[in-house]
Formats: C-alpha cells, sequence, structure tokens
C-alpha cells in the first residue's frame, strides 16, 4: 500500500497560484446577477455561462499546470488567507483528485449552463436560474477544493443552499417548496455527523487541514478513527442520499430538469463520495469498521435505489431512484479502500456523463410534452424527437453497463474488487447491476417505443440544437471515458499522489466470473423489461400491482417510516413544549405575579375611604404602641 | 492618561436626544433627521476609535478615564474598553443608525397596505430622543469599568426600553413591558445585593472593576456574589427557565426597538456572565460550571423546540434568540480560548442576523399588519427583494456556513467540545447535544419562510409592494455585515482574542490553546 | 397638684378623642381634635411649670401655630366639600378609598 504524498505549500507563479479564481468567477457571476437584478435580465444567462466556462478554463489550464509537475509534487496547497485565527485558514489544495472534480463540475456544469438557456427560455426567472447554478458551481468548487475541513463545511453547506433555492425555483409550488425544506433539513441531519466529526477531529488532533491530518492520524486511538470515519459517513450520507438519509432525494426532483442532472445527479450528490475519499486517512484500512459501514451503506442503497427506480412512473423519479443506486455503488467502491478509490472516482465521473446526459434527456422529452413526467403518458417518442433518442440510448447502454460502453468499466471494476474484498456485498452489487438492467429498460421501452399514449393536446418535437448539443457531447463522454480511465489504470495512477494506491495494481479482466454474471443478470433484466413494457400494451392508468411494487411506489416507506418515527413525535413534542412554556414555565411567573396581585387586592380593602375608621385605627395603633412601651418598661 | 473619547461617545447622544426633544411641535421630520444626524456622528466617532484601538494605550482597558462621582463609596466614573466592550460598543453604534431609519413611521401611525391602522400615531420627538438615551445608555454599560457604574447603566437601560415598548409596542404592549421591567428589576435587585456585598466584603473602599480582581477568595462568599450577579445576567440573556419575558417583549415592542433590545440589551448579560461572573469569582464559576452549561443546552434545544411551534413570527425569532443566547453562554463557561471568543464574537454576529430578522419580519408585518405566520403565504411572487433579504437573515440565523453566525457558533461547539477545563466529558457531551440544535434551527427557520414566503400568494399578499429604497439601506448594511464577517471574522477575532485571554488569565483557568499557539503569535 | 392638670389634660384629650370616632358632622369632629390638641398643650405647660423650664411653653406655642394653620386649611376643606357635596358629614366624603 502506498500513501499519499506529502502536500506543499505552492509557490510557483503558474495558474494554480490563482485557482482560486475558478470559485471567484461564478461567485461573481451569482453575486452580479442577484444585486442587479432585473437590469441583468437580458444578459443574465450569457453572463451565467461565461462564468461557468472561464472557471472550466481555469480549472483545465491548472490541471495541465499539476500535470506538467512531478508525481511527487502533485498535492500543492495555495494559501488565501487566515479564516478563523488560530483554527483555520481559507485554502485551497490543488491535487488531482481535487482537479479532476473541478473538471467534472466546470466541465459538466457548463454543458449544463448551456442547456438551461434552452431549456429555461420560457422562464420569466431564468436571470435568477442562473445566479443559484452559478452559486452553486462556486459552493462545490469550494468543497472539492478546500484544504482543510472548514473551507469544505462551507463548501458543503453552500451547495446545500443552493440545492435548497434550485429544488424550490418554482416556490409557488407548495410541492416545490416542502420538497426544498426537506431536502435541506434532512442534509442537516447529516451536516450534524460533520460537525462532531470535525470536533472529534479537532480536538483529537488540533488542526482541521488536511496536510496536517494525514501525518497525525497515527496518534490517535483505534476507537477515536473510527467514531470520527462513522461520523463523517453519517454527513456523507445526508449529502448523498444514502439509506437512511436518503429521502430527500426523489422529493428533489421538483426542481428544474437541469438542476436534477447537475446537482441531484452529476455532482453534489456523489460529495459524500468525495468526502469518504478525501478522508482517506480515517477509512485506509479496508475491513476496518468505519470502511465497511460504508460498503454496507452503499451495497443496501445500490439495491434499494434501484428497487425503487423500478416501480415510479414518472421519468425524473425513476432516475433519481437510479442515481441513488450508482452512488450506492461507489460508495460500496470507496468503502473498499485505495483498492476500489479509482474505480468508485471512475464511476462518479462516467456517472456524471450518463446521468447527466439521461436527465438532460428526460428534460428534452418534457420539453417537447409539456412538461408532463408520467412515462405512462408518453410511449413511441423515438421517431418525433430522434436525437434525444440516440443521446438516451447512449446514456442508457452506458448506466447498464452495456459492453465497452463507460459505465461497463467503472461499474464492473467496483464488482469485482468488492466480490474480490467483501464477497457478499459483492453480489449484491451484481443483483443491483441486474436490476438496473430492468428498470433503465422499462424506462427506454416506456419512452420511446411501444404505441403512444400521450394527450391529444401535447405535441412531440425535438428540442433546440442548444439542448442538444450538450446531450451529444455528454454522450460521447459516455462511451468513451469508462474505457480511457480505466483501462491501464490511467485514472488511479493519476489519482494515487493524492489518495495512495493498493500495491497491486488491478487488471481489468473482460471475462471474469463477476462480469459475466453481472452481463448475464443485466440481459435478464432488459429481457423482463421487455417482456412487460416493450411486448406487451402498457396501461395509462397504474395498475394496483403487489404488495411489492406498492413497497417500492412508496419509495420503500421511508417516507412514512421517518414521519411516524420524527415527524409525528417532533410535532407532538413541539406541542408539548409550547403548551409547557405557555402555561408551565409562563404560567408560574404569571401565577406569582397573579398572587402578589390578589393579596395585594385584599388587603387594600382595609382602605375603606371612611375618616373615623382611619382615626380609630390611629387610636388602637397609638395605645397599642404605648402598651407595648409601658410594657418593656422603657418609658 | 485619562481619554475623553468614551465620555464624549456618551455625551453626543445625550445632548442629542436633549435637542431632539425640545424641537418645536410639528417638526417630526427634523427630529428624525437630527437623530439619524447623531447616531452616525457616533457610528463614525467609534469606527475612528476602533480603528485607533489596537495603537491605544493602555493594558487591559484603552481609553480608559476614572472621575470621582460619589467618593465618600468609592464611586467613580470609570470607563475604558476591552476588545469584547469594543466590539459591543461597535454593534449598538452600527444598530442604531439602522433601527432609527428602519423605525422612520413606527411612530407616525402605521397603516397597512389596505390601510386598515396597526399602531397609532404617538409623540415622534419622544421616541427618537428615547432612541439616543438608549444609545448612550448601552455604550455607558459596555464601557463601565467600575461596577457601580455598571449597574446604574445596567438599571437605567430599562426606562427608555420600557417607554419604547409601553407606547409605542402592539396590542398587548402595556403587559409586556411591565412584566419585561418587574423581570429584570428583580434580577437588578439580587444583583445590587451583590455589588454591596461585593464592595463590603472586598474592603477595598473602591467600586473600580480592575482593583477587586481576585480579592474575594472565600469560596463559600464567592458562590452567593456569583449567584447575586448570575441570576440577573440569566434574566438579562435570557437562559432558560427565566426567559418568558422576551418573547413578550420583543413580539410587542416596535421591531426597532426589538432590535436593540436582542441585539444588543440582552448581550449585557452575557457580557456580564464573562467579565464580572468570570473574573471577580472564578472559583464559584468553576464550581458552577457543569449546572450552568446544562442550563445553556436545555435553553438550546428548548428555544429551538419551542420556536418551532410558534405561530408568531416575532415570538418565533425571540425563541430562536433564546436557543442563541443559550450558545453564547455555553461557550462562555467553558472556559476555553476558542468557545470564549466564539462566544464573544457570537454576541456580535447574533445582532446582526437577529437585527437583519427581525427588521425583515417587521417590514413584512407593517405591510400586513399581522404577526401571525398563516396570514401570509407567496410574498416571494409578490416582492422577492423582502423575500431574498428575509431568507438571508433567515439563513444567518440557522448558522449557515458562509454567514458571520456560523464561524462563532462552530466556535463556541468546537470550544466546547474540546475544553480542558473541569467537566470536560459534560462539555464534550454538551457540544454534541447543541449540535442537534442544528438541524432544529433549520426546521424553524426554513419553515416559517415556506409557509410565509413560499407557494400560492394569498389573496390579501397580493397588493404588497416590494421594499422601498429606505428599506433596502436599512437591510443592505447588515446583510453586508453577515456576509463578510462570514468569510473574513479576523478583524473582530483579532480584537476579541486578547481580551478572552485575559479574562482566563484572571479566572486562573489553564489555556493550553495561549500555550501553544498564542505564544507563536 | 400637678396630678389634678394632668387628669384634666387626660379627660379633655379622650374626650376630644370620643368625638372624633363618634361625631359626623366634620366641624364637630375638627372641634373635637383641636380639644385634642389643646389637653396637649395643657400637659406640655404642665410639665413645663414642674420642671421649672421653658420648653414645654414653647412647644405649646409652636401646637398653636400649628393649629392655627391647620385650622385653616381644614376649614377651607370642609367649605369646599360642603359646597359640592351639601353635606358636612365625613362619612359621606369617602371616595378617597381602595
Amino acid at each position: 500500500m502506498e500513501s499519499p504524498v506529502e502536500i506543499a505549500q505552492y509557490t510557483a507563479g503558474g495558474v494554480i497560484g490563482v485557482s482560486w479564481l475558478m470559485i471567484a468567477l461564478p461567485l461573481l457571476g451569482a453575486a452580479v446577477l442577484l444585486v442587479l437584478g432585473r437590469i441583468t435580465d437580458r444578459w443574465g444567462h450569457l453572463l451565467g455561462v461565461a462564468m461557468s466556462l472561464a472557471s472550466f478554463v481555469v480549472a483545465v489550464l491548472a490541471f495541465l499546470e499539476l500535470v506538467g509537475l512531478p508525481e511527487a509534487q502533485r498535492r500543492q496547497a495555495v494559501f488565501l488567507y487566515e479564516f478563523i485565527p488560530g483554527m483555520a485558514d481559507m485554502g485551497l489544495l490543488i491535487d488531482p483528485l481535487s482537479i479532476s472534480f473541478a473538471l467534472l463540475i466546470t466541465g459538466v456544469g457548463s454543458l449544463i449552463h448551456i442547456y438551461s438557456v434552452g431549456y429555461m427560455s420560457h422562464d420569466s426567472d431564468r436571470r435568477r436560474f442562473f445566479a443559484y447554478l452559478n452559486l452553486f458551481v462556486a459552493a462545490m468548487l469550494l468543497l472539492v477544493l478546500a484544504d482543510n475541513y472548514v473551507g469544505l463545511f462551507i463548501g458543503w453547506e453552500g451547495v446545500g443552499l443552493a440545492s435548497y433555492l434550485l429544488i424550490g425555483f418554482w416556490q409557488f409550488k407548495p410541492s416545490a417548496a416542502v420538497a426544498a425544506k426537506k431536502a435541506f433539513i434532512v442534509n442537516r441531519v447529516g451536516d450534524f455527523g460533520l460537525l462532531v466529526g470535525m470536533f472529534v477531529i479537532w480536538s483529537s488532533f488540533g488542526t482541521f487541514a488536511f496536510a496536517d491530518l494525514g501525518a497525525k492520524v497515527g496518534t490517535a486511538s483505534q476507537g477515536t478513527i473510527t467514531a470520527i470515519g462513522l461520523l463523517l459517513l453519517l454527513g456523507a450520507c445526508g449529502k448523498s442520499a444514502q439509506l437512511p438519509l436518503q429521502s430527500w432525494l426523489l422529493d428533489a426532483m421538483e426542481g428544474p430538469t437541469p438542476v436534477s442532472a447537475l446537482i441531484h445527479a452529476a455532482t453534489m450528490v456523489t460529495a459524500g463520495v468525495y468526502l469518504v475519499v478525501r478522508s482517506g486517512a480515517f477509512f485506509f484500512e479496508p475491513g476496518s469498521p468505519q470502511a465497511l459501514a460504508v460498503a454496507i451503506v452503499g451495497a443496501a442503497t445500490l439495491l434499494a435505489g434501484a428497487i425503487i427506480g423500478c416501480a415510479k412512473d414518472d421519468i425524473k423519479k425513476g432516475l433519481a431512484g437510479s442515481t441513488m443506486s450508482q452512488i450506492g455503488y461507489m460508495m460500496l467502491g470507496a468503502g473498499l479502500g485505495p483498492a476500489g478509490y479509482a474505480f468508485a472516482i471512475g464511476h462518479l465521473f462516467t456517472h456524471g456523463f450518463f446521468k447527466a446526459d439521461l436527465f438532460l434527456g428526460a428534460g428534452s422529452v418534457m420539453h417537447g410534452m409539456n412538461d408532463e413526467v408520467d412515462m405512462r403518458k408518453y410511449g413511441g417518442l423515438r421517431k418525433y424527437m430522434p436525437l434525444t433518442f440516440a443521446t438516451f440510448m447512449v446514456g442508457y447502454l452506458a448506466i447498464i453497463g452495456f459492453p465497452l460502453l463507460s459505465g461497463y468499466f467503472t461499474k464492473d471494476g467496483i464488482i469485482e474488487t468488492a466480490v474480490h474484498l467483501q464477497p457478499v456485498l459483492g453480489w449484491l452489487a451484481v443483483l443491483g447491476a441486474g436490476i438496473t438492467g430492468f428498470y433503465m429498460s422499462r424506462m427506454v421501452f416506456m419512452t420511446f417505443f411501444g404505441e403512444k399514449r400521450w394527450a391529444d393536446d401535447a405535441h412531440p418535437h425535438e428540442s433546440p440544437s442548444v439542448m442538444t448539443i450538450p446531450l451529444i457531447v455528454l454522450s460521447i463522454g459516455s462511451v468513451f471515458l469508462g474505457g480511457y480511465l480505466i483501462l491501464s489504470n490511467r485514472l488511479l495512477l493519476f489519482l494515487s499522489p493524492a489518495v495512495g494506491r493498493p500495491e497491486e495494481l488491478p487488471e481489468f479482466h473482460f471475462a471474469s466470473v463477476p462480469g459475466l454474471a453481472t452481463l448475464g443478470l443485466v440481459a435478464v433484466g432488459a429481457g423482463f423489461a421487455w417482456m412487460r413494457y416493450g411486448r406487451a400494451e402498457v396501461p395509462v392508468l397504474a395498475p394496483r400491482g403487489s404488495f411489492v411494487t406498492a413497497f417500492a411506489r412508496r419509495d420503500l416507506y421511508g417516507d412514512a417510516l421517518n414521519e411516524s418515527l420524527f415527524m409525528r413525535p417532533g410535532q407532538w413534542l413541539t406541542r408539548i413544549a409550547v403548551f409547557l412554556d405557555n402555561r408551565g414555565i409562563d404560567g408560574v411567573v404569571n401565577g406569582l405575579a397573579a398572587g402578589i396581585g390578589g393579596t395585594s387586592g385584599r388587603l387594600r380593602r382595609v382602605q375603606t375611604g371612611f375618616a373615623r375608621t382611619y382615626a380609630l385605627s390611629i387610636l388602637i395603633g397609638a395605645a397599642l404602641l404605648t402598651g407595648a412601651l409601658l410594657l418593656v418598661g422603657n418609658i | 492618561m485619562s481619554s475623553l473619547w468614551l465620555p464624549i461617545l456618551m455625551a453626543v447622544p445625550v445632548l442629542g436626544a436633549v435637542v431632539v426633544a425640545l424641537l418645536p411641535k410639528g417638526s417630526d421630520t427634523l427630529a428624525k433627521q437630527a437623530t439619524l444626524a447623531v447616531s452616525l456622528v457616533v457610528l463614525a466617532l467609534t469606527l475612528v476609535m476602533a480603528f485607533q484601538f489596537p495603537s491605544a494605550s493602555g493594558d487591559r482597558f484603552k481609553f480608559a478615564a476614572a472621575y470621582d462621582w460619589i467618593p465618600s463609596f468609592g464611586v467613580h466614573f470609570g470607563v475604558g474598553v476591552d476588545g469584547i466592550a469594543l466590539v459591543l460598543i461597535a454593534l449598538s453604534a452600527v444598530l442604531v443608525p439602522i433601527v432609527v431609519l428602519a423605525s422612520w413611521h413606527d411612530a407616525d401611525g402605521v397603516r397597512t397596505a389596505d390601510g386598515t391602522l396597526i399602531t397609532p400615531k404617538r409623540s415622534v420627538k419622544t421616541y427618537f430622543s428615547l432612541l439616543l438615551v438608549l444609545e448612550a445608555m448601552m455604550i455607558g454599560v459596555f464601557a463601565a469599568t467600575d461596577i457601580f457604574l455598571f449597574y446604574v447603566f445596567f438599571e437605567a437601560m430599562l426606562i427608555p426600553m420600557y417607554f419604547m415598548i409601553g407606547s409605542y409596542g402592539g396590542a398587548q404592549r402595556s403587559y409586556a413591558a411591565v412584566k419585561f421591567l418587574l423581570y429584570s428589576l428583580f434580577g437588578g435587585l439580587l444583583m445590587l445585593v451583590a455589588v454591596i456585598g461585593l464592595y463590603v466584603v472586598a474592603g477595598k473602599g473602591t467600586f473600580m472593576f480592575p482593583e477587586l480582581v481576585g480579592v474575594i477568595q472565600d469560596p463559600a462568599t464567592q458562590k452567593w456574589l456569583f449567584a447575586g450577579f448570575f441570576i440577573a445576567f440569566a434574566i438579562k440573556a435570557p437562559l432558560w427557565p427565566v426567559h418568558t419575558w422576551l418573547p413578550d417583549a420583543a413580539a410587542q415592542a416596535p421591531a426597532g426597538a426589538a432590535v436593540l433590545l436582542v441585539g444588543v440589551l440582552d448581550k449585557v448579560g452575557t457580557f456580564g456572565m464573562l467579565r464580572f461572573c468570570l473574573e471577580l469569582f472564578p472559583e464559584a464559576a468553576k464550581a458552577f460550571t457543569t449546572p450552568i452549561v446544562v442550563l445553556a443546552v436545555i435553553s438550546i434545544i428548548y428555544g429551538a423546540i419551542v420556536a418551532i411551534g410558534q405561530t408568531d413570527m416575532k415570538r418565533l425569532i425571540a425563541y430562536t434568540s433564546i436557543s442563541h443566547f443559550g450558545f453564547i453562554v455555553m461557550g462562555v463557561f467553558a472556559m476555553s480560548q476558542i468557545s470564549q471568543a466564539g462566544a464573544a464574537l457570537y454576541m456580535v454576529n447574533h445582532g446582526f442576523a437577529t437585527g437583519a430578522l427581525f427588521l425583515a419580519a417587521g417590514f413584512l408585518i407593517a405591510r400586513r399588519g399581522s404577526p401571525h405566520i398563516a396570514d401570509y403565504g407567496g410574498v416571494q411572487k409578490v416582492a422577492p427583494l423582502l423575500a431574498g433579504f428575509f431568507l438571508v437573515a433567515g439563513l444567518a440565523g440557522l448558522s449557515l456556513p458562509g454567514l458571520s453566525s456560523f464561524v462563532s457558533e462552530f466556535m463556541v461547539m468546537v470550544g466546547t467540545y474540546s475544553s480542558t477545563a473541569a467537566g470536560a466529558g459534560a462539555l464534550s457531551a454538551a457540544a454534541v447535544v447543541s449540535a442537534l440544535g442544528v438541524i432544529l434551527a433549520a426546521v424553524y427557520i426554513l419553515w416559517m419562510v415556506q409557509r410565509a414566503m413560499n407557494g400560492p400568494t394569498a389573496e390579501p399578499v397580493k397588493a404588497f409592494k416590494d421594499l422601498n429604497v429606505r428599506e433596502i439601506v436599512v437591510l443592505a448594511p447588515l446583510v453586508a455585515l453577515i456576509i463578510g464577517f462570514g468569510f473574513y471574522p479576523k478583524p473582530l477575532l483579532d480584537v476579541i482574542n486578547p481580551a478572552v485571554t485575559q479574562t482566563l488569565v484572571n479566572a486562573n483557568v489553564d489555556n493550553p490553546d495561549i500555550a501553544e499557539k498564542g505564544a507563536g503569535q | 397638684m400637678t396630678a389634678h392638670y394632668l387628669v384634666l389634660s387626660g379627660l379633655l384629650f379622650a374626650i376630644g378623642a370620643m368625638g372624633v370616632l363618634i361625631r359626623r358632622n366634620a366641624i364637630v369632629v375638627f372641634m373635637c381634635v383641636e380639644l385634642m390638641l389643646n389637653a396637649c398643650n395643657l400637659a406640655f405647660v404642665t410639665f413645663a411649670r414642674q420642671h421649672g423650664n421653658l420648653e414645654g411653653q414653647i412647644i405649646a406655642f409652636f401646637v398653636m401655630v400649628v393649629a392655627a394653620a391647620e385650622v385653616v386649611v381644614g376649614l377651607a376643606i370642609i367649605v369646599t366639600i360642603f359646597r359640592t357635596r351639601r353635606s358636612a358629614s365625613v362619612d359621606d366624603a369617602n371616595l378617597l378609598k381602595y
């Protein structure tokens, strides 16, 4: 096992020194669009696209400079300024891991910016949409580029904010507003884990900087490391919609489709995987409790997401289930230690391409179908949208792992490594691949094949080229990226300065047992889908289905569980607390006041208003006083 | 040696108040302009002072001055600022002009968009001169280095605030004002007893704070005197279970007064804990750490849960403040450099964040005449600017990273978790439990935003106008400060840190953070 | 000898006090108050004579001056009350109460 290389302070005057521009440019774009407001309505979207592209250019230049450095110097820290004195600096870490994320974010991000110009062209608030997109890109870049946990956390919450704003972009729809809030709050549960993990990191190591942590981790006890690992995993689960914090992602589909593609498929939801890989120091030992937990969470989610994906009639929700499932694969890979990192990250990249491709394809379909999302009301669309169909098919083949396409290499890599290191989880992943074959084929058959089932007022048409060109670019990536990254271990070798590498380099087998089993199961799944949805008539109204279908349609009762475990008791707790506060604590205060008031109300009755009563009391008082003095004998 | 800065800083608003009060009848606009001008002068002076602070002379208290006031009892008009007092004075000086501008029409008789009168017309001059008097006292209470003088300001501050709530507030104003006054007076009384007790037991014949530090050694005496001070500060802060006056007072006060009440006046409580409770009675403070931190954690969680259940916007914000004050108190008593610096920073940041939230809510309420969240809905569609500012202020309230309150909340929690003070195990547990407040904060803020701002636009909301220029000028600086200090809190922390170090030295706390890092810097 | 004066003073005081307590007419109550004052004056003068100094007599003069001032204010109040309420009964002037 080889450890990551030391992080050096960047001193040369190259592009890496100004890599903060990657964050600053989209942030500036967002600020301009939000502050100037309606003035920028006419050209705001162009500014947004330009800022995203400019950021991409900086990322490419920084990447080229980094590749030009010898391997032992490929981790450069860029100091920006002192953030919290004595605690954390604001600084960037440019290393193979962060720069490849930066390329993905700005690259796919720019494509989706361009696509959105067309997709949002009818929306009067398009400028605000681009402001939020730019904000997202800036925050996401801060997340992956920060050189310490505090900076990462700022980005982490920043993307959460952008996601909140974008899911709720059509906030006038109550469902969108609720979904946005839900996403933020569920994410906060994960953030709780990340936050407490950071407490433990600080109190154990006295630093948040990745550069110092690598060397210091060895000084802590195994228990501490496991605790940190599990807490960070909770954070990762929230952001990456892994069990048990998965419920927000399906609702997040309320956002405009480019948002689903960029944030809820390609980039933000993979932040959890990034966190686990970046915190490799805490997960280094494959088979340690925390690493095993990551792998188990991944395996469980990949199955859960796949099962949910099978039952959804809403095309976006079907894709969302698929996203959960694919991130499950990445988590599984990330839980396998350095042997799995390269495949996990590789799958993250290829998934970024083919899932963005699928989502944008779905968006293109919706664009042509009056924003209809129910696949039961599609059917036979391949004739009306040839380009969308072709690119969607490429994405589809890539995700089910059709040989030689992107998904094939990366997913098979994860499965093979998992079967090798954690056989049970590995075979579960194989099963998951089979289910993937089923639900993705179902989606394709329902949408593009069969008879038309759409309403009479729908006029399906191909989308404008500003939307189809990004689709074509993404589908090209979906075809070739996987092979390029995985064959001859290009990605693994490139990432190894940042994340370490196993002693034995894995070799990609085209005809391994798990690989062939996967292919076989995928074929079975696809065939089953053909029988149910390709050959047979698809009813426009969803049949009731078996209890398994109901189980999957209700998102495996995740929401029901949350509601009965947290929301209902929470509402009761709130009501009880409010009641106690008003009646209990404030009741005591007001009771005390009322008691004093009542007593004085009675006592003042002594003041009758009759002068002679007063005279009598004066006399009695004087007599008593005199008597007392006489008694004491002081007179 | 004695500097005129602080006396002048207090004299300017007092003179301003007199001038405003003496203006002839019918010059309401002039009164407002004059108040704004005076408060801006104070702000300018404060800023100049703040920039001179690092180079000013004096070891602990800079710009110090002391004049005999009641020589026979050793009472001085003694003023001077350390870093913590300076940032709090700066907070007051920043908030007052903003509040003046925000309450421009509050005494004119506020009408909603459809013309219903919410608050009747009242004397404009009185309101604004009370505001200036309050400003002078806020500066005084943070600047006082004589404990008796501190006590006098501590109590006298109640008077202008009592009138601002009692005659310019909402429907239940007199109930709220009396409750506020009696609660505070009760605490003040206990403090007066403790102040006199301290004077007698110390036997130094002076009330000057620097001379009284470390004088009381007997643990039992320390505990009694500590209790007197602490209860007064806990009521002021307010800490659970003596918090119930705040929701009433804040909900009934006009939005501007509520900002000063929650943003500045309540900080006197936590400021007092940090300076007086800890430094004068260190052993007692250590002995009571665990119970107080437990109360603080209860405040955090309980305040948040009750906030979730509120239907009235201003009451909701008040309860969020109870939750936030829990964080501050926890930071103060966790006795570590990071947690206390975080707590001091939190006092400032909370002023900006809650100030912005109260003012935005106030602008919203002024348009509709109802504080009930259920009466709104879909504001974003008709008034996007208002909704946007409201959201940013709300996000600051839930301590979103990148906004100023995050830095302080994070420091408090990390400092508490990693504190090495006595009872470290309990402190770590407290930090973990308090982090749950982070989740609850998202619930109360975002649920309010969802109900008030999102969804279909409610019928009465459709007539809303977006923010006008005055309202934007009110909110924009606060939002700028929230974002600015969110990314660059260093200027504040550089001022606060030495003062916290000094506090810890006087409180006899071993401070590993300083031993390791401070020495090098 | 002194005892007789003191007994007389005590009797006068008791009569005055009784009058204040049982009579309703404000004028009579007023005169009874004067009677009590004068009973005190008598006691003062008696003691002054017994002790052979002037202090008691001086006090008696003070009491007289105060009594005179009191008569002025008191009668004025009574007359005013009578004008507005058509009654000089002290029981009718009972508005100032709880």
